[in-house]
Parts: structure tokens; C-alpha cells; sequence
């Protein structure tokens, strides 16, 4: 019981601490399509991939006292950032997690900006076509964020090292 | 006379207890509605296992998907046309999109997918492109039709727009199953001014903004959707049928694969047992097949499965109590854990925490962090505000922390004294159970 809570627990314990709640979707989302047994169902919204159910999740922890949730005001929204707590660590210890290559995967994700892996998240979604498919997709859906191909190129080349640590 | 544009004789109309008429004018929908995959939704329930609880909650799929079409079509044809934001073309995709934008629900769908790792979007996805009556349909529009409406059900069409009809915070879908989930329990929460809501639309680059004077309009919306959540949605009841519904699932997928003889082999479950499900076995599964099986089941040999059957047959569900997960909590629920085993009784299957985030259904939020986008009011003066920051109302309801946990066990083997007397009386003792 609480297993999917406690896996979530355990990434952001591994992670150290994430700031922004689009890094944390994309992070966990990334790590779900690297085969980290996560089971939060994700939909492609406006701003990628976006699970309701980490949402709720990662609320019901606060709620337990098992996260830290800090509101910080950056220019013109609230960030907020999400760290264990004592009574998490508890609770962790309380299960087993048998996903040794997550923490270094999560932490490389963690050095990463939030619009980086926005696109990450983004090409990993349509996996499925072929790059010049995906490009397109990137460049119609996320018009507004006016990715590059050198980025586009630099988020395979993420996702091929991703995967080789993913496997150690 | 391209099919795309290709008009009935007469105008066909079903009743609809909810919007009083569903207008059909366009063949192409007509013979959507026609498809066999489409009519299969006749026979998957709207809100699964919520008519153990609100018995009048027997409403399907099909019954919904009707009604999401038809506010599109209001919308799209009463409210956008001629607007110059609004791109006309796009009309029949829109339609096409909101009919078919359940069709790969499955029967109890959220149990479903949890226990087999399904995902309904998915099957409507290869429901739409692959070998089906709709796909032959849609083809007929133009050969790259299917593909188009796939992609405005899976938000990644281009014209966001479209997109926003059917999947925004406030679209065409939520607005048809409040209404509809509300008129078919027979509860009094889920209304909302819809004619005032759809008056002040207005089409956007993006997305549908509302009219700052449809603010009061869409307060109550956001107000009905809050309360049906804690009413229906949440309703612990509903929950309970859902766990023992899921651990059927479980504990008929886990005999499979331990090589149990079942007396009437579950051909319409061993690709799902067996994780290699394609779209022709997922057709033929509904809940008519579902329900036959668990009353087949409740013959079996297992106690276990026989059981769980029983209960969901004859609406003996689990009770409940609340339950707070501190360290306090999680060391009693182990020791439960540890008691339930030495009375016999599978903790397993019979002693289960729900939480509410494992529940499909969201709240409004704000959208922060450009996390998914909010309802923006457009001012007079032109400006756009999301709601919350312009109504109180939806400012108190979108702050709160709306988290519910609660422990499922069957109480009335926990009064069984017959056996493990002792050791139920601890558990009861430790449940605060009279």
C-alpha cells in the first residue's frame, strides 16, 4: 500500500530537491519513459506531457508531511519547490525500492532547465515517429517556445546518454 | 457531393433527457453513430460502479459521447460561426472529434487499466486508425481524416482551438457529464447556466475565453464540478465497489497465471491476463461480459474470487474508515497487515487503502507553472485574467488541498466470531469497529 506514493517519494529523495512542478512532471514523466517503474497515466496538454495524478499525489504527501513544499515568487508566477522530510525518510524506509539506476538518472535530469526537458518530455511522448515527424510536432505544438533544431538534436543525443545510465 | 459536406434528407433528433434534443444533420456523423464500435459504448456505463450507490446512475458511454457532440455543435454552429477567429473548415473535425472522443473507454475503464496496465486513449487512438467501421467512415471525409481527429483527441492537433472544444477546464466534455451525471443520480449539484456559458464563449488563438460578464455563470460551473467530486465521484461507496471490483481483477489475473483451472475458461480475459491485448479482443469486451463472468465466478473453487463476486454481485461491500497516513497511522496499518494474515482473512485483497488521487477525476486549478492551461476571462477592455484571480468564489475552492484516504476491509468477517475470535476482536478493536 502507498507503493506509487512512496516511489514518488523515493525520486525526489534521490533527486535532492526539485524546483518547479513542471520540472518535477517532466523528471518523473522522462523517468517513466525510461522504463522506472512509475504508474502515474500522463496526457499531453498544453505544456507537454502532464499527469493529474502526480498532481494529486504530490499534494497528498505534502498533506502527510512526508514533502516539503516551498512557495518562492520568481517574475510574475510562484515556483515551488519539493525536498523530503524527516517523517518522509520514515516512511521510505518503510518500503522497498529496487531502482539503483534511478537516482543517477533523476539527478542528471535535476542539472537540466525546466524548458530543456519540456522537450525531452515532448519528443519521448511521440517516440513512436520518425525525427523528422517529431520536429515537426515540436515546432506546430510548441510554436511559442521556438526550439531549435540544434536542441531538438541535443534532446536525442539527452535521451541516447539517459538511456545508457538508465541501464548501468 | 463530397462526402465532407454531405447532408442528410431531414434533420434526425434523439431525445435527450439533458439537452431535450441531439440534432443530426451531417451523414458522416450519422453513419459514425451507425459503426459498431460506437454502439458498443451502449454497453459500458458512464460512471462504472457508481449505480451501487446512485441506482439511477445506469447512463452510458454512448448516452455522453451523444451529448458532447451535440454542445460542440451548438457551439461551433451557434456561437463561432462567422466569427474571424473561428476557422469553419474545421467544423466536421470538431464534431467528429467530440462524438468519438471516448471510444476506447472499456468496461469499469479505470479499473481496468490500473489492474492491466491499459490506457482507454490509446484504444481510441487505434480504435480511429486502425481497421474499424469508424476508421472506414472517417476515411471517406478524406484519407487523412482519422489521423486529424486522433490527434485533436490526443490534444496534439495543431489548432489548438479545436483541441480546447473537447479537452480545456472548461469544455464540452465536462459540461455534458456534470449535467448528465447529476440528472441520472438524481442529485441537485451538478447544474450550471450552460445556454449563458456557451453565449459568452469566445474563440481564441489558443483556447475558448469567456466573456467577463459569463464570469457568475461559470462560478457556478466550477462550483458544480467541486461538489460533484466530493459527492459522486468521491462517494465512498462507489470506492468501495471499485476496490472489490479491482481486486476481482487482480485475484482472477493472478490464479491465471499460478495455472488455476478455472470451471468455465475466461476467454475474453486471457490476452489481458497474458499483457498482449489487441484492439479486436478489447471490442469485444463490455460490461455484459464482465458481469457474466463474476457471476460465473462466483461458483468458482477459489474463496477467495467466489467471494470478491459475491460481494460485487449482491452489493456486500467493504466498509470503511477514515484513514490519516502518518507514521502512526502506516506502523497500525502494518500491525492490521500482520492481523489480518493470523485470521486468516488475505490482506491482500481485504484490507485496501484508496486514496483520492487514484480517482480519474480533477479539480480546477489555476495552472500554474504553466502546468496546463486555465480559464481565462477576456475584460472589456480586452485584457485576459485567469478566473481565479477576478472571482473569490473560484479563489477559495482552487486553494484548498483536496487529498482523502480511506482503509476498505469486510467488516462482516470481522464479526464473524465463529473463527479467530480473539484475534478479529484485536482487529476490530484496533478499527474502532462497535
Amino acid at each position: 500500500m502507498f507503493k506509487d506514493h512512496a516511489k514518488i517519494i523515493h525520486a525526489i529523495s534521490s533527486a535532492g530537491e526539485i524546483n518547479g512542478r513542471k520540472k518535477l512532471q517532466k523528471m518523473l514523466y522522462i523517468a517513466k519513459k525510461l522504463s522506472f517503474p512509475f504508474q502515474e497515466k500522463y496526457q499531453f496538454h498544453f505544456y507537454g506531457p502532464y499527469s493529474e495524478e502526480l498532481t494529486l499525489r504530490v499534494e497528498e504527501l505534502c498533506e502527510m508531511g512526508y514533502l516539503n513544499e516551498v512557495r518562492e515568487k520568481k517574475a510574475g508566477y510562484y515556483q515551488y519547490c519539493y525536498s523530503i522530510t524527516d517523517s518522509g525518510r520514515s516512511f521510505l524506509s518503510m518500503h522497498e525500492m529496487d531502482m539503483p539506476t534511478l537516482e543517477p538518472c533523476l539527478c542528471d535530469m535535476n542539472e537540466q532547465n525546466a524548458r530543456f526537458l519540456e522537450l525531452v518530455s515532448t519528443v519521448l511522448y511521440f517516440d513512436t515517429l520518425e525525427k523528422d515527424e517529431v520536429t515537426e510536432k515540436v515546432f506546430t505544438l510548441k510554436s511559442k517556445q521556438k526550439y531549435t533544431h540544434e536542441e531538438i538534436d541535443e534532446a536525442y543525443e539527452y535521451i541516447r546518454r539517459l538511456k545508457e545510465k538508465a541501464k548501468l | 457531393m463530397k462526402y465532407s459536406r454531405e447532408k442528410l434528407s431531414e434533420e434526425k433528433v434523439f431525445k435527450d433527457p439533458v439537452h431535450r434534443y441531439i440534432h443530426v444533420r451531417d451523414r458522416a456523423i450519422w453513419d459514425l453513430i451507425s459503426t459498431k464500435e460506437f454502439q458498443r459504448l451502449r454497453r459500458v456505463k458512464q460512471l462504472g460502479t457508481t449505480y451501487l450507490t446512485f441506482h439511477g446512475a445506469e447512463h452510458s458511454r454512448l448516452n455522453h459521447s451523444l451529448g458532447v457532440y451535440e454542445i460542440v455543435r451548438r457551439i461551433v454552429d451557434d456561437v463561432f460561426e462567422g466569427r474571424p477567429e473561428w476557422n469553419q473548415e474545421e467544423r466536421l473535425l470538431s464534431l467528429c472529434a467530440a462524438l468519438l472522443h471516448d471510444l476506447g473507454h472499456g468496461p469499469f475503464s479505470h479499473a481496468f487499466e490500473k489492474v492491466f496496465d491499459l490506457d482507454h486513449e490509446e484504444f481510441t487512438r487505434e480504435i480511429i486508425l486502425g481497421h474499424t467501421e469508424v476508421n472506414a467512415v472517417l476515411r471517406r471525409i478524406d484519407a487523412d481524416f482519422p489521423k486529424k481527429v486522433s490527434d485533436v483527441i490526443a490534444k496534439t492537433y495543431e489548432d489548438k482551438l479545436v483541441v480546447s472544444l473537447i479537452s480545456s477546464q472548461i469544455d464540452a466534455d465536462r459540461m455534458d457529464y456534470l449535467q448528465r451525471d447529476a440528472y441520472f443520480t438524481g442529485v441537485s449539484y451538478g447544474h450550471f447556466d450552460m445556454e449563458r456559458i456557451m453565449r459568452v464563449m469566445r474563440p481564441r488563438e489558443d483556447q475558448v475565453v469567456i466573456k467577463q460578464s459569463g464570469m457568475h455563470a461559470v462560478e457556478d460551473y466550477i462550483m458544480s464540478r467541486y461538489q460533484m467530486y466530493w459527492q459522486v465521484y468521491f462517494h465512498p461507496v462507489s470506492r468501495s465497489a471499485e476496490v472489490i471490483l479491482t481486486k476481482i481483477l487482480h485475484r482472477a489475473k493472478h490464479l491465471y497465471v499460478a495455472g488455476y483451472t478455472f470451471k468455465q475458461e475466461p476467454v475474453h480475459f486471457r490476452s489481458l491476463f497474458d499483457g498482449n491485448v489487441t484492439v479486436e479482443d478489447y471490442l469485444k469486451l463490455d460490461e455484459a461480459v464482465i458481469l457474466y463472468y463474476f457471476q460465473v465466478w462466483e461458483a468458482e473453487e477459489d474463496g477467495i474470487l467466489r467471494d470478491l463476486c459475491l460481494r460485487f454481485m449482491n452489493r456486500k461491500l467493504f466498509k470503511y474508515v477514515e484513514f490519516h497516513p502518518s507514521n502512526d497511522e502506516m506502523n497500525k496499518l502494518m500491525e492490521l497487515n500482520r492481523l489480518f494474515k493470523k485470521a486468516g482473512i488475505d490482506p491482500e485483497y481485504y484490507l485496501v487503502v484508496d486514496s483520492s488521487s487514484d480517482l480519474p477525476y480533477d479539480f480546477y486549478r489555476p495552472g500554474e507553472e504553466e502546468e496546463r492551461l486555465p480559464i481565462h476571462l477576456l475584460k472589456n477592455n480586452g485584457e485576459i485574467r485567469e478566473l481565479s484571480r477576478e472571482s473569490e468564489i473560484v479563489d477559495a475552492i482552487s486553494g484548498k488541498r483536496r487529498t482523502d484516504h480511506k482503509l476498505y476491509f469486510p467488516a462482516d468477517l470481522l464479526r464473524d466470531e465463529s473463527t479467530k475470535k480473539n484475534v478479529k476482536r484485536q482487529i476490530r478493536e484496533l478499527l474502532e469497529l462497535s
